[in-house]
């Protein structure tokens, strides 16, 4: 089982929006985060994370499944750096309060 | 854009208030958080999924001093980038 956006959006009703409030404001949530994303700038969550935006060069590649060469092109991608108390409350979930 | 930010702009953009905007953040991140710990996935269409890789323990180097350190096992959060925003991202 995961964690679906169905399931945050049925969180979010609890609060006492309506079900079709709760999906716009969920869906609204996700496009403030994507559109900062895609004008370059990183989201910085406290207690949860960061995602940044990377720039990659053009660098020779090679498909893994063929072994054949292949040239990638310069590229910008998604990146995510976990923060600590992120990461202790994964490797010590027995010791986190909340 | 930091939390506070996000929240600031969720509050003008759903038209609901500081307090509101505040707690959908929460719950957001918080329930994200709370499945990983759990070591379930997660799946957000579109933004991103994220599941957990468990690190067995390896010999690893201080890369300032070149010194051999004693990794322990670790578990950490895998991202992987959504279509939707790799392909908004991306030029």
């Amino acid at each position: 089982m995961a964690l679906t956006k169905s399931d945050i959006v049925a969180k979010v009703h609890e609060l006492g929006f309506t079900k079709k409030k709760s999906i716009d404001i969920i869906e609204g949530l996700l496009e403030i985060i994507k559109r900062e994303l895609e004008e370059g700038e990183d989201v910085l969550i406290s207690g949860f994370g960061k995602f940044c935006v990377k720039n990659k060069k053009k660098r020779r590649g090679r498909n893994p499944a063929t072994g054949e060469d292949l040239m990638l092109r310069k590229r910008r991608v998604v990146t995510f750096k976990c923060s600590g108390k992120l990461r202790n409350k994964i490797n010590h979930p027995e010791q986190s309060d909340n | 854009m930091n939390k506070l930010e996000l929240i600031a702009t969720l509050k003008n953009e759903a038209n609901i208030s500081k307090a509101e905007a505040a707690k959908v953040v929460e719950i957001f991140f918080g329930n994200m958080a709370e499945a990983l710990s759990e070591g379930e996935r997660v799946e957000i269409r579109g933004l991103c999924s994220f599941f957990v890789k468990d690190y067995k323990s390896y010999i690893g180097r201080n890369p300032k001093t070149g010194e051999k350190v004693v990794i322990t096992p670790k578990k950490l959060p895998f991202f992987k980038c959504g279509k939707e925003l790799k392909e908004r991202v991306d030029y």
